[in-house]
């Protein structure tokens, strides 16, 4: 045996510990403080004001983002409604129907395409074939624009689940004298049923915090607004315009959207992780 | 061949010069044997030989693989199943078949074996029941399972699974069951259930069953082929088979010298 040998392979191992240990520190110390920061202003923000009233005009007193987070639950809401069926059957197109075809080859390399276009591209996109169309904002070129970025990301977990199905199930299904739709619907979808649940809440928290495609299609609405054919306030952009103001009240609204946003996309994640926890024990 | 047939059983299925491909490589060489009805036969042989290869041509499996294909006759009580035209629905629902791995279905165990029967019959509630109960009776599987008939069939032990499974192919009521060594990821008590299954079913239904099992074959079945790199080596009544094999190849391999 070979005494030297060994002890450089363990002091090799001890720097190797060593050294991740200090990423690892690195990269937790900065999501602390980013969490940190994001709390201490974000609480202090929290009212319940914060839920009833309305963005503020400049120079006004109070306000809070009763309009920003209804806008950004209905444009995120219709977003799921669009892209979830669309994503599911594309999904289900590829992995159980198209397959090696070229149509899927196709369909597949636009959605990797898509799953890394910067938003922003996406966002100046709508803005080009809707908002500058029609000559106004509204909020349904931000569900649009949304729905750009939500569509792949549900289109590619809903494949990657269905094709994690044992191919002898659908095996054992055919061989029942089933047809290949109802192999499909209700034997392998329903087997990667909390995957697929997964995929359109990582989507949506993908899409909750998402700035860039609405600066150019929703924009921004101090008043509150229902009406999806308008320009619409939404958290995101509130955040991004009143964060760098002068105004003492706007900044602390700012916080106060941030930690919601922050909030909900944590939920969102905690949600999928549950889901798929299910799947993985079933 | 003909020795094997007595004058009163009719015969199920009929391969005639099988052919079988896996694009280039040719997984069957020019099959030929009868299944006969009410039987219980035995493809034995070591892996690779293609005796699943040939179970699943026999429901025509194989077709949901581009590039598998097979050439030759399998007459199925005088229809020629490898026919383009033929429709594969219907034939799988006339010709069931229960996998290695049990393999049941997300959902409640009553609606594991309704699935396939909504396929095909439009049934009542009672009598879907009553179907229901028939079959997990008959696979000994009602005792264990009534009082969960809404509980998802993954709760069931593997043993359970699998007997689930047969259940269901049952429960349609095909007139053939392949069975793709449906005993080698089960216990030695879920085995012998099994085997006692496979026993009773053949009063109703012919039964074609891969096994890596050599007592296995002996036991369950009445007739068995034994098979070697794709070839048909020997065909004949179980006892025969084992006892006084006519060929040294299957004796070697029966008697473990080989294989």
């Amino acid at each position: 045996m070979n005494e030297n040998l060994y002890r450089r392979r363990l002091l090799t191992n001890r720097i190797g510990i060593a050294l991740s240990m200090l990423a690892m520190t690195l990269g937790l110390f900065v999501l602390l403080w980013i969490l940190f920061i994001l709390f201490k202003n974000g609480f202090q923000a929290l009212d319940w004001n914060m839920f009833f009233n309305s963005t503020p005009a400049p120079g006004s007193e109070g306000g809070g983002l009763a309009n920003a987070i209804v806008g950004s639950l209905m444009m995120v809401g219709f977003t799921t409604l669009v892209s979830t069926p669309i994503g599911i059957l594309a999904g289900i197109y590829l992995a159980e129907f198209g397959d090696t075809s070229k149509t899927a080859e196709i369909t597949r390399f636009m959605t990797d395409i898509m799953l890394s276009a910067p938003s922003i591209v996406l966002g100046l996109f709508v803005y080009a074939i809707l908002v500058a169309q029609v000559k106004h904002f509204s909020g349904w070129a931000g569900t649009v624009a949304l729905s750009l970025i939500a569509i792949p990301v549900v289109l590619r977990t809903t494949e990657n689940m269905l094709r994690l199905v044992p191919g002898s199930l659908r095996e054992a299904a055919f061989a029942l004298g089933a047809p290949r739709w109802k192999v499909t619907t209700q034997v392998t979808l329903r087997a990667a049923k909390s995957g697929v649940i997964t995929g359109v809440l990582l989507a949506l928290a993908r899409i909750s915090g998402e700035t860039a495609p609405l600066l150019f299609t929703a924009l921004n609405n101090q008043f509150f607004s229902l009406n999806m054919n308008g320009p619409m306030s939404n958290l995101p952009v509130v955040i991004f315009q009143f964060a760098m103001s002068p105004y003492d009240n706007w900044v602390r609204l700012a916080w106060g959207g941030a930690l919601l946003i922050t909030l909900t996309v944590l939920v969102l994640n905690i949600l999928a992780r549950v889901f798929f926890r299910e799947k993985i024990s079933a | 061949m003909t020795k094997t047939q007595d004058q009163d059983t009719k015969i199920a299925i009929q391969i005639r010069n099988m052919n079988f491909f896996y694009g280039k490589f040719q997984g069957l060489k020019n099959i030929n044997l009868d299944i006969l009805e009410h039987k219980v036969t035995a493809f034995i042989g070591p892996s690779g030989c293609g005796k699943s290869t040939l179970l699943r041509a026999l429901n025509r499996m194989y077709s949901l693989y581009p590039g598998q294909r097979a050439e030759g006759e399998i007459n199925f009580y005088g229809q020629n199943i490898l026919d383009p035209k033929q429709d594969l629905n219907l034939l799988r629902a006339r010709i069931g078949m229960v996998f290695q791995k049990p393999t049941p279905f997300p959902m409640s165990i009553y609606d594991n074996i309704a699935f396939g029967v909504r396929l095909y019959e439009n049934l009542p509630k009672g009598e879907m029941d009553e179907r229901v109960q028939w079959a997990l009776t008959k696979t000994a599987l009602w005792n264990e399972a009534k009082d969960k008939l809404n509980q998802s069939g993954l709760a069931l032990s593997g043993g359970q699974q699998q007997r689930l499974c047969i259940a269901r192919s049952v429960a349609v009521k095909p007139s053939v069951i392949l069975l793709d060594e449906p005993t080698s990821a089960l216990d030695p008590i879920s085995t012998a259930k099994i085997e006692e299954l496979v026993n009773e079913l053949k009063s109703e239904y012919t039964v074609a069953i891969v096994t890596h099992n050599m007592q296995q074959a002996a036991r369950v079945s009445d007739f068995t082929a034994y098979m070697y790199l794709g070839e048909m080596i020997e065909y004949g009544k179980t006892d025969e088979i084992f006892i006084k094999p006519q060929k040294q190849a299957t004796e070697d391999y029966i008697t473990g010298r080989f294989g």
